[in-house]
């Protein structure tokens, strides 16, 4: 935790920690920083922000810092962390909803992960199911990693893992259009959300 | 016992072998699992990390579809990242009737959220279920310690997958106990296998693998027993690339085959490996069972002449006790006519002198 001064920091940057709070089901106050989450989370050994630290750059308004950060990116969301708060808050759900928010501010502070689900939604969106050969050979294409996996991809093609015949949803047209109306849900929930903002203000 | 079953993307493809298992031993203990038609993908976490609106609905459609189709049927979801998405949907859809409006919208289609979802785990750990599999055994698992893997989908968030027991849940235990194989107690049960940060984030997340075996390893077991294909996809296939990075640094390789638990019982009712997917596995699975058949063989061998050898000691001693007691009864009876005869010979001896 490096140390920062409160004094720059805006009204509208502690509102749009509370909104985010807010989106995950989080009282901030609640967390009265033991450390539980990030004693058990399997990624903590990776990330920038400890998850406890997340929570308090979200206590303290400093929004720059979090959306900035890939700890809410490298989250596996196990759910460990929320499990485990003797103060239930729902860490989890706030590195969900820090994430959202990053994506929408439009940064990509870890481009793989943002790549991985973009693909994987744009794949489901069109087959109606997770093709996973498509997915992986889209993944690396846009991820720059080209070989990655390229060896299991081999192995799993030995054992009739893939390439063969597969599920497609047959009413994917229905599915496409259900991805469009969700995505247009939700951004008609954000726009709102800012016209209150705006309202307030 | 029938339920509506939701196989998910990697039923046909990665989780092959837990699907073949599945349904070998599903129709040997008579639960019928009768597919959603045109159902689609749940959208798993990646729909979470785009949209809460997406997260529900692409659930939605298909439990829209089991319900207009199957009613009355419960939803059974094999693999844990699709049994978290349509519990969490469902969760959603009960909280309110406004939520509803906005799934039906979405989904353009009428859904009450009426089924309760179920992991295959919980299907056959009930009562019924229990009993059928127990009078299918014909070849106990003996010798075979099975370190069982619920991994994290299947339990978290406890709320919303109505799990009491979140660290240390036992369902696949018991149940692999009813088969005879050997539950070893570790603390790796419900950590995470990584998910998709295995692709993502391949370099931080491998350590969350090789952890698991780790953990497996130094409590005793010879495999790991998983219930859910992207777990078992993320250790399986996994655990080669593991091995090579500890061999470069001088460290002994794992050889920890995994398994479905599917799989095990289907081995248990008579199954061949090859008929219940275990040939398709990535890490050799097939020698640790033969070694194991071979060791209860032997076990029940040794048992079977260490129970005879109870049985001759039982016999000899008995014979001793009988041959005791026959020679105290003799003694005694000698004794009494000792006896007998002093009592009436002073008798005789008086009527000699007289
Ligand atoms: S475990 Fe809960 S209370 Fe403790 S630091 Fe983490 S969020 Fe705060
Ligand atoms: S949900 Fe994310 S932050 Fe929480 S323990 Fe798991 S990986 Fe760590």
């Amino acid at each position: 935790m490096r140390s920062i001064d409160l004094s720059g920091i805006s009204d509208a940057s502690v509102q749009a920690c509370e909104e985010i709070a807010k989106d995950a089901g989080v009282n901030l106050k609640d967390c009265y920083q033991c450390g539980k989450c990030t004693a058990g989370c399997p990624l903590a050994d990776s990330m920038d922000l400890m998850p406890r630290e997340v929570i308090r750059y979200l206590q303290l308004g400093a929004i720059d810092v979090v959306l900035d950060a890939k700890t809410p990116w490298i989250c596996a969301q196990c759910v460990v962390c929320s499990s485990r708060c003797p103060q239930n808050v729902d860490i989890c759900s706030a590195m969900r909803a820090v994430r959202l928010a990053s994506k929408h501010a439009g940064k990509r502070p870890l481009p793989e992960a943002d790549i991985f689900d973009d693909e994987f939604i744009a794949n489901v969106r069109v087959h109606g199911v997770s093709n996973e050969q498509y997915l992986a050979a889209a993944y690396n294409l846009k991820s720059l990693h080209f070989m990655q996996d390229m060896g299991n991809a081999t192995r799993m093609l030995k054992r009739g893992m893939v390439g063969v015949s597969m599920h497609n949803t047959k009413g994917r047209a229905n599915v496409a259009a259900l991805v469009d109306r969700a995505l247009e849900a939700d951004a008609a929930r954000r726009a709102q959300s800012d016209e209150d903002k705006g309202g307030d203000e | 016992m029938k339920y509506s079953y939701f196989p998910g993307c990697s039923a046909n493809t990665t989780g092959k072998s837990f699907t073949v298992s599945t349904s070998y031993v599903a129709e040997k203990i008579g639960v019928e699992l009768v597919e959603i038609p045109d159902w689609n993908c749940c959208g798993t976490s990646a729909a979470a990390l785009t949209s809460p609106e997406l997260a529900v609905a692409l659930p939605a459609r298909s439990l829209a579809i089991s319900e207009r189709e199957l009613p009355g049927l419960d939803v059974v979801a094999p693999c844990a990242g699709c049994y978290r998405s349509l519990k969490t949907s469902v969760a959603f859809a009960r909280e309110s009737e406004d939520n509803r409006t906005l799934i039906k919208k979405i989904i353009n289609a009428p859904y009450e959220a009426k089924a309760d979802v179920l992991t295959l785990l919980e299907v056959f750990a009930t009562d019924e279920a229990r009993e059928a599999i127990a009078a299918k055994v014909q070849r106990k698992l003996r010798c075979l310690k099975v370190a069982c893997y619920y991994g994290c989908a299947m339990v978290r968030p406890a709320d919303v997958c109505e799990c009491d027991n979140v660290e240390d849940p036992m369902e696949m235990d018991d149940l692999m106990a009813l088969i005879g194989a050997e539950p070893v107690d570790w603390a790796f049960k419900t950590e995470c296998c990584g998910a998709a940060q295995q692709m993502t984030i391949p370099v931080q997340a491998k350590p969350m693998i090789e952890r698991i075996f780790q953990n497996a390893q130094a409590n005793g077991a010879d495999c790991i027993v998983t219930s859910c294909p992207l777990c078992m996809l993320n250790l399986d296939m996994r655990e080669a690339e593991i091995n090579k990075a500890r061999v470069a640094r001088g460290e002994e390789p794992f050889d920890i085959p995994c398994y479905y638990f599917t799989e095990l019982i289907g081995l248990a009712f008579g199954a061949g490996p090859d008929e219940v997917g275990i040939d398709i596995h990535f890490h050799p699975a097939k020698n640790l069972l033969l070694q194991r058949e071979l060791d209860a063989l032997e076990l029940e061998e040794a048992e079977n002449i260490a129970r005879a050898e109870e049985e001759r000691k039982k016999a000899e001693i008995a014979a001793k006790i009988a041959a005791k007691k026959a020679e105290k009864a003799a003694k005694e009876k000698a004794a009494q006519e000792a006896a007998a005869q002093a009592a009436t010979q002073p008798e005789e001896g008086k009527e000699a002198a007289e």
